[in-house]
């Protein structure tokens, strides 16, 4: 029974899809009622399948199913989860009926109040059904642990995104789209090398992951073959210098699909390193680290710093999106169990964090038809609502003490200033140095929250209506998570601890600490 | 002195399917001289689907009955093996498809003699005269499709080269819209094949001064035995080489194959850019690797700088394309590319050699597949004067008309071999096979067939990037006000781009079965 949770929930939003697709002409309201109702489904699922999660079989892989796919090739239907991947999937189960009803009339075509077409109206059916095929892909590229279907999943969610963005984005949508896809199918493809040439180097018959780790033995292969996955995640995540992508794709995307964009999809990435770069190529990975780890606080810093200059609201948070990557990248190279888990943590809680003011962005834009900050202004005394979601959305931003980024944020730093992998010099600098970002973090959070909610009261804001029902059960629940999770993150983090541990045991790095020592607060 | 001329053998059975097109394609010439006029299409229609349903039931009976033959047939001159089976019944199922896209209304010209644009072409247009020559003339260019990449030397390989093209010379300068374009085109791929054919001669001329025999076998055994740095041989083999990849359309022999793509009525382009290829790459690969096997350590250097090169050149220049058969021509020189990174995957092995050849042959079928659909679907979309191939006369298709847009987009998103269709599934085989053939070769060869990969896969991503401005246009872009029309598809339309769907989207998912059948058919690799 317990090997069929997977498939199924895999298969309830292809299903949807299905017949979102097919719903006759003119049921736009019944194509966004099915949608809501199957993502709500499979986060019933998902959160009994969660709930059920430490007491199942296995060993730190549970739920497993795997059937033959492709045998010839040696490819394998295989899923099955551990803490990290419980967690990245739970997230996204979140976060689909969220953006559901937060994308609610975004394919209805946009007025603003003084009656200029934002968008035009499209195929809401379409949308609607996209979002589920992509929510199908979000859960299978966690839950895959064959490495072949892992990047057929990592490949085939580009396809809807690229749709998502180019069909009901902004004014520069396809050039966003055109230039999300291109970036993100280089790397890709570049792995799939990579991918192919594991499976002829170990030549073991087969792409389940289990299978590989520790197969792969010569340095120099390991390094070449580490390259080709890294790249591809570096992109995907991204990293500096290759992040150029995310603020165009993020900022022309409607708000429900940028959520998902950098609230899961980036996420793949940094997963990909922690499970496929770390434990297929140990040595590699540690021979990378200096390299890497440098990237990653440069990712830190410049992210900040770009944030703060930025006129656009969800570039803006595009932006501090490549910073906290930056972080999470920091933590998971950095190779202790705290920083591990923190990184992990970080990838949950930035979803929701940054979700949370992606949407909260958008409400916003929905209600001036701009996304410059610059037009906005006096927003508290209008909106006293919408301010204080926002409000608390960014700081959830800046990691304030209380909610939940600051568990993960401190996490990474302490994990990094602590670790003992070798190296561990260089560890100590790169937390201090990324340290100054949280300085930054409060600059271009605050200077954005001081421009748009406080001050004299812009002439077009005078309009603005409150949230409404639907809007505020979008936002309701993520702040709750965020403060929730802020104040305990234990439930999370019980379950991630022994994933990462069994990472760490993978890539032969032993560290005495325990997370609980990061996460006592 | 035994002065007693022998019969020879044939073997008319397994010679049945290719027997059965050309007397199939014969019985058409008749109709067309003793039918009258208006019987014609009646008559020539069923003969050549029939002819060619029932060579594809030929072939597919001599597979299940397990009678493949384990050495060369009619006096050695044709090897009826495992993969020239399975490429006889990929370019059965091509052409048939592509009969069905000739059989619609429109495409051909009503009197190919009468000078465009004068009174007697209005006439003959008015007069409803058509040209029924197509089908005999089209069956004859498929059964030489058949016959080259089966000979077993060289020059039966030649005849069928010859028979192969002759027909699709004059069936290029035949399309009935923009006739000086579709002329102008036949002309260069006559002038451009008749030279590549002479080059393919004389290297049969070189080779036979050489081994002293036109037959693989021969040519095979002399140089098991014999110098492998003769200038006879050397040269011969370059000038074979040159003939072949011009038909193949590789890189520097591309030029023709943009301008005659444009310029021919598109059914005719299908049937080159899908049959034709198929054809050429398995005369290629049975020339390289059932002939001139022994001489690796020299060919395959070339073929590999050759197949950089034609991925680079064809992904390249399509960027610049605006012409949408113009792009799916350079599309198809970049899909040749890919093809002869696994000709180049050679293994010591005949396991290593089957691993390769099965790759081949997958990605074959299902390049050959989408392409068809592909131009079906460029068929449909049209202007008063003709198709509308301009590419900015696509933009806003998305809009007008979501199902073909949709359907042309899953093509092209085959084309550039993203997860889930059935074009990644050909890439990942042929890669696959590359870098095991580099990783058996060892280090200095490895690191060359791993470069080679990576360089295949850069055009990937640059070719994407035309794939990917095409969905752009249809779907991104607000539709002209005076766009193109979308002609109401006939059945036989419908038929070829729902199977070509079918097919890109059932082996994207499961590509299980189609593997399973090109691995048999590899298993056995060449005889000779």
């Amino acid at each position: 029974m317990s090997e069929l949770w997977l498939p199924i929930i895999m298969a309830v939003p292809v299903l949807g899809a299905i017949v979102v697709a097919l719903l006759p002409k003119g049921g736009d309201k019944l194509a966004k009622q099915v949608t809501l109702a199957v993502s709500l489904v499979v986060l019933a699922l998902t959160l009994v399948m969660a709930f059920q999660f430490p007491g199942a079989a296995g060993d730190r892989f549970k739920f497993e199913a795997t059937y033959d796919w492709i045998p010839t090739f040696g490819v394998h239907f295989g899923v099955g989860v551990d803490g990290v991947a419980l967690v990245l999937i739970a997230l996204s189960a979140v976060l689909v009926p969220i953006v559901v009803l937060a994308s609610w009339h975004d394919a209805d075509g946009v007025k603003t109040a003084d009656g200029t077409v934002v968008a035009p109206k499209r195929s809401v059916k379409t949308y609607f059904s996209l979002l589920l095929v992509l929510e199908a892909m979000m859960i299978g590229v966690f839950a895959a642990t064959d490495i072949f279907l892992f990047y057929v999943f990592f490949e085939a969610m580009l396809i809807p995104m690229y749709f998502m963005i180019g069909s009901y984005g902004g004014a520069q949508r396809s050039y966003a789209a055109v230039k999300f896809l291109l970036y993100s199918l280089f790397g890709g493809l570049l792995m799939l090398v990579a991918v192919i040439g594991l499976y002829v180097i170990a030549g073991k018959q087969t792409f389940m992951f289990p299978e590989l780790v520790g197969v792969i033995q010569d340095p120099a292969t390991q390094k070449w073959l580490f390259a080709g996955f890294f790249i591809a995640f570096a992109i995907k995540a991204p990293l500096w210098p290759v992040h150029t992508w995310l603020p165009d794709a993020a900022a022309q995307a409607p708000a429900g699909a940028a959520v998902l964009l950098v609230g899961v999809l980036d996420k793949v990435g940094t997963f990909g390193m922690l499970r496929f770069c770390l434990e297929l190529f140990p040595d590699a990975a540690k021979a990378f680290t200096m390299p890497i780890v440098v990237l990653a606080v440069i990712s830190i810093i410049y992210g900040a710093i770009v944030a703060i200059g930025q006129t656009d609201m969800k570039r803006l948070i595009a932006y501090t999106s490549i910073s906290h990557f930056g972080f999470i990248v920091l933590g998971v190279f950095a190779m202790s169990q705290v920083s591990q888990a923190g990184a992990t943590l970080y990838m949950v809680n930035h979803g929701f964090a940054t979700g949370a003011l992606f949407l909260a962005a958008g409400f916003l834009i929905a209600r001036r038809g701009s996304p410059h900050i610059a037009d906005y202004g006096g927003v508290q005394k209008v909106a006293p609502l919408l301010a204080g979601f926002f409000l608390i959305a960014g700081l959830a931003g800046l990691s304030l003490p209380g909610l939940s980024t600051f568990v993960s944020e401190f996490m990474v730093m302490i994990g990094a200033y602590s670790s003992t992998a070798s190296g561990s010099g260089a560890f100590v600098v790169a937390a201090i140095v990324s340290a100054t970002a949280v300085i930054l973090a409060a600059v271009y959070i605050l200077w954005m929250v001081q421009r748009t909610l406080n001050g004299p009261t812009a002439e077009p804001v005078k309009a603005f209506k409150d949230l409404n029902a639907r809007e505020i059960w979008v936002m309701a629940p993520l702040i709750a998570l965020i403060i929730g999770f802020g104040f305990y993150p234990k439930p999370l983090l019980d379950v991630i601890n022994p994933a990462v541990t069994s990472t760490l045991t993978n890539v032969h790095v032993d560290n005495p600490a325990i997370a609980e020592k990061g996460a006592g607060q | 002195m035994n002065n007693t001329i022998v019969a020879p053998t044939i073997e008319y059975g397994t010679l049945a399917p290719l027997l059965l097109i050309f007397g199939a394609a014969i019985v058409g010439v008749l109709v067309e001289a003793f039918a009258p006029r208006y019987l014609r299409k009646a008559m020539q229609v069923p003969i050549t689907l029939l002819s060619i349903a029932g060579a594809f039931a030929l072939v597919i009976l001599q597979v299940v009955s397990g009678d493949v033959p384990t050495t060369p047939v009619a006096m050695g001159a044709l090897a009826v093996d495992g993969p020239s089976l399975f490429i006889w019944g990929v370019i059965l199922v091509l052409s048939f498809v592509c009969v069905l896209l000739i059989n619609d209304e429109g495409h051909f010209v009503a009197s190919a003699a009468a000078v465009p644009g004068s009174a007697d072409e209005e006439e003959a247009e008015r007069s409803g005269s058509a040209h029924t020559e197509v089908y005999p003339l089209a069956l004859f260019a498929i059964g030489g499709m058949l016959l080259f990449p089966a000979a077993n030397d060289l020059l039966t390989m030649f005849v069928g080269l010859e028979v192969m093209s002759l027909p699709l010379y004059l069936l290029c300068g035949l399309a009935r819209r923009r006739r000086l374009l579709s002329q102008e085109a036949s002309m260069k791929y006559f002038l451009l094949g008749a030279f590549s054919s002479a080059f393919f001669l004389y290297g049969t001329a070189m080779i036979y001064g050489y081994a002293g025999t036109v037959s693989f076998a021969g040519i095979s055994q002399a140089m098991a035995t014999g110098a492998l740095l003769d200038p006879l041989l050397l040269l011969g083999f370059s000038l074979l080489a040159v003939g072949l990849l011009f038909k193949l359309g590789a890189a520097p022999f591309q030029a023709w194959k943009p301008d005659v793509y444009q310029g021919a009525p598109t059914p005719i382009t299908a049937l080159m850019a899908s049959g034709t290829l198929v054809a050429a790459v398995g005369a290629l690969l049975r020339v390289f690797w059932a002939g001139l096997g022994n001489l690796d350590w020299n060919w395959r250097p070339v073929i590999w700088v050759i197949a950089a090169l034609t991925m680079i050149v064809g992904s390249i220049l399509a960027i610049t394309q605006t012409d949408i058969k113009r792009m799916l021509a350079y599309s198809s020189i970049a899909h040749a590319g890919f093809l002869l990174v696994g000709v180049v995957a050679t293994s010591s092995t005949a396991a290593g050699n089957a691993i390769s050849m099965q790759a081949i042959l997958f990605y074959l079928l299902v390049y050959g597949l989408a392409t068809v659909g592909a131009f079906a679907v460029v068929t449909l979309v049209r202007d008063p004067g003709g198709e509308a191939n301009h590419l900015s006369r696509w933009a806003g298709l998305g809009k007008r008309s979501p199902i073909l847009a949709g359907v042309f987009a899953f093509f092209l998103l085959a084309f550039a071999g993203i997860p889930l269709t059935s074009g990644f599934f050909g890439k990942y085989a042929v890669f696959t096979a590359a870098l095991a053939s580099g990783r058996e070769a060892g280090d200095s060869l490895g690191a060359w067939m791993t470069g080679l990969v990576v360089v295949g896969v850069v055009a990937s991503a640059i070719a994407a990037f035309f794939y990917v401005r095409v969905i752009v246009l249809m779907f991104f872009n607000e539709p002209a006000a005076d766009g193109p029309s979308i002609a109401i598809p006939s059945t036989g339309t419908v038929a070829v781009i729902s199977i070509a769907m079918l097919v890109t989207v059932g082996v994207g998912v499961f590509p299980e079965p189609v593997l399973q059948l090109a691995h048999n058919a590899a298993a056995g690799l060449f005889i000779r």
